[in-house]
């Protein structure tokens, strides 16, 4: 069996296909920022979630550390479980404060870490005591007309 | 009496139907089933990649390019009203890894790879290579058939790829180059919103699932086509209509399962 | 050897509304080579598949070697077909391969041959058909009297028992039906094969054959060696040996009254 130039161009033609998606998963996609390092896991309790979705990203003074890997309703609280898995690099202070943020005024929804000043770190499996939900702008508006209407 | 007759019409047309769709199950379960020699003797793929998988390179990546630049234009014309340029970058590769990668390519591919697959076989069948194919004890299936489905199979995600990432090479230089939008935001937009698992995968999901059908399409209707010069070209139109139609069907169906409630 | 046996072989399309054949028997012994001779559509190349085991009769059997065919699996039916060549009526050359991978095809498929000896061995096919300098062509570069050629080479391949040729002279100049028409003698002597010739050319078969067999309507109507056939005289064989306008086989196709179509009222 002898190379050929037919062998030639198909070879080039998979390099190109896979090269293609290569650049799709790094370049184009976030797979250089995800998946890569080894992670552990957090988790969260809100009373409302709001527009939040799995695989949303976790970020900390606007750097991605993590992402949301499960939303669920705890039916003992009768409030939103978050769960994320965060970077290993990235070590929080147990009183760090988890918030659901809006990337822009109709973007997507976020968690940010505002950490805090305890010594203790969180460690693998445990839960953001302090959070905050999502803002629903139905509620912003309401309270806004509200407001105004006590003023007058 | 009329009404008879054409009930009868009717009748007939529906059997005739649910009779091709059970000889195409078939002829695809045969395609699988003799699929062993082709992967033993891999050069049989190898030939045919290059005559529907490179041979549809430079029209994948022309298109791709200018679907890009389209995208790129369009979406900045839009975006700009609410003062959201710099997610430009996020719809191009969205709408490009999640939809019109994979769809866009196969129709291409369909239209170009498919319709000749379909010519190449049909004419074989009505010069009598597959009966000769037969009489020399050499199975069509495994040797005609089989070999090109798998190089379709392979090539068609290979050539999504390459339509998306020209795709947003596109409208990078629309939208970077030409436009001036911010190059950085570009990207990190992009990345930002482009999961490698949701978005990229399942589009080379959908497109080995579209490359699966249109070869299956093309070859069963190239095989099952009547031996005349009618009914030969007759087959190649109904491969490129019925795969056309097979993939839009089919990108509905992917698409409600891969991003329902995500 | 490849013997032939052919027994009350009935073939109808459309569960029995069009009949091809009819009640066919007949047995031809080894080294014997004969023609089947018929108008066209008289059914003629039913009849060859049939012997090549591509179609099944609706009742009726024919052996080959002692075995039937219709009750043999797929696998036993390739195992006969490897002991078949088949010349097809326009050659049947695969189009996407040069000439010389065409006659390798069954040595490639069929055989762990070194690749240098099926070179030796293509190139003493093609020698014999004397289109030796034609093996870098594509079947499409050839005129279609050397691409019946080069398909004979490769229907002889594998040196196969018993070859069958169908129409193998149609649609060829004078010159290239002669060429071709001793190349079949020649390699059936030079093969010790037996060989089916399914033809309507009628000169050129009376030279090659031994023994004749018409067929008219899926019935067998005459038959005997080339001598008896042209001394024949029943009225149908002397038509089609001579090539008469009317007689059994009528010039016209039934049709109503002649008058009634035209309109004329008697």
């Amino acid at each position: 069996m002898e190379r050929t130039t037919l062998d030639l161009w198909v070879g080039a033609f998979v390099v190109a296909g896979l090269g293609a998606l290569v650049v799709l998963a790094l370049k184009v996609g976030n797979l250089s920022t995800y998946n890569v390092s080894e992670s552990y896991v957090l988790q969260a309790h809100f009373t409302n979630v709001g527009g939040l979705k799995p695989t949303a990203s976790v970020r900390s003074s606007g750097v991605l550390v993590g992402r949301v890997t499960s939303i669920v309703l705890d039916t003992e609280r009768y409030e939103a479980r978050v769960t994320m898995s965060i970077d290993k690099r990235y070590q929080f202070p147990k009183d760090t404060f988890a918030n659901i943020l809006t990337s822009g005024l109709l973007g997507e929804q976020y968690i940010g870490l505002l950490p805090g000043g305890d010594d203790v770190m969180l460690a693998s499996g445990d839960e953001f005591k302090k959070t905050q939900s999502a803002v629903v702008l139905e509620d912003l508006i309401g309270k806004f007309f509200t407001s105004t209407a006590d003023a007058k | 009496m009329p009404i008879v007759k054409s009930l009868r019409v009717i009748g007939n047309r529906t059997v005739n139907a649910v009779w091709r769709t059970g000889y195409a199950t078939r002829f695809f379960v045969m395609t699988l089933f003799y699929s062993g020699p082709s992967f033993k003797r891999f050069r049989l793929i190898v030939k045919e990649m290059f005559s529907s998988g490179v041979m549809s390179l430079i029209i994948i990546l022309v298109a791709g390019m200018f679907v890009g630049m389209v995208l790129g234009l369009q979406g900045y014309e839009t975006l700009k009203r609410y003062g959201s340029e710099s997610a430009l970058g996020s719809l191009v590769a969205l709408s490009l890894v999640r939809e019109l990668g994979p769809v866009l390519a196969a129709l291409l591919f369909a239209s170009r790879a498919g319709s000749a697959m379909t010519a190449e076989i049909g004419l074989m069948k009505a010069t009598e290579q597959i009966a000769a194919m037969e009489m020399m004890a050499v199975n069509p299936i495994a040797r005609v058939v089989a070999p090109r489905f798998w190089a379709g199979v392979i090539s068609m995600p290979l050539l999504a790829a390459m339509f998306s990432a020209m795709g947003v090479f596109g409208g990078y230089v629309v939208g970077v180059v030409i436009i001036g939008v911010d190059e950085g935001s570009f990207w990190s937009q992009m990345q930002a919103s482009v999961d490698f698992q949701h978005d990229v995968l399942n589009g080379v999901i959908k497109s080995f699932v579209f490359g699966l059908a249109v070869t299956a399409i093309a070859l069963f209707e190239g095989y099952d086509a009547p031996p005349t010069a009618e009914g030969v070209s007759g087959a190649t139109t109904r491969t490129v209509v019925q795969s056309s139609l097979a993939i839009l069907m089919l990108d509905f169906i992917l698409t409600a399962f891969m991003f329902q409630g995500a | 050897m490849a013997k032939i046996a052919v027994r009350h072989l009935t073939k109808s399309y459309n569960s029995g509304k069009v009949i091809a054949l009819e009640d066919v028997s007949f047995e031809v012994q080894p080294y014997e080579s004969f023609c089947i001779l018929g108008p066209s559509g008289c059914g003629k190349t039913t009849l060859l598949r049939h012997i090549g085991g591509a179609l099944k009769p609706t009742s009726g059997h024919i052996k080959v070697d002692g075995q039937i065919l219709h009750e043999l699996d797929q696998e036993g039916l390739y195992e006969m077909r490897r002991k078949m060549g088949m010349l097809f009526q326009f050659g049947a050359l695969f189009t996407d391969m040069s000439v010389y991978d065409n006659v390798a095809f069954q040595m490639r498929e069929h055989t762990d041959l070194p690749e240098e000896l099926i070179h030796d061995l293509v190139m003493m096919k093609l020698h014999a058909v004397g289109l030796r300098g034609t093996h870098d062509l594509m079947p499409s570069e050839l005129s279609g009297g050397m691409a019946r050629r080069v398909a004979l080479a490769r229907t002889v391949a594998l040196d196969p028992m018993l070859i069958m040729y169908d129409e193998p002279f149609a649609g060829l100049d004078p010159i290239s039906l002669t060429v071709v028409g001793d190349l079949i003698r020649r390699l059936n002597d030079a093969l010790g094969a037996t060989s089916v010739i399914v033809t309507h050319d009628v000169q050129e078969s009376l030279k090659i054959v031994d023994y004749i067999y018409f067929v008219a309507d899926g019935v067998i109507v005459a038959e005997g060696t080339p001598d008896e056939i042209q001394a024949s005289d029943k009225s149908f064989v002397r038509q089609f040996v001579h090539g008469e306008m009317d007689g059994p086989v009528p010039f016209h196709y039934p049709g109503g009254d002649y008058r009634t179509d035209l309109g004329v009222t008697a």
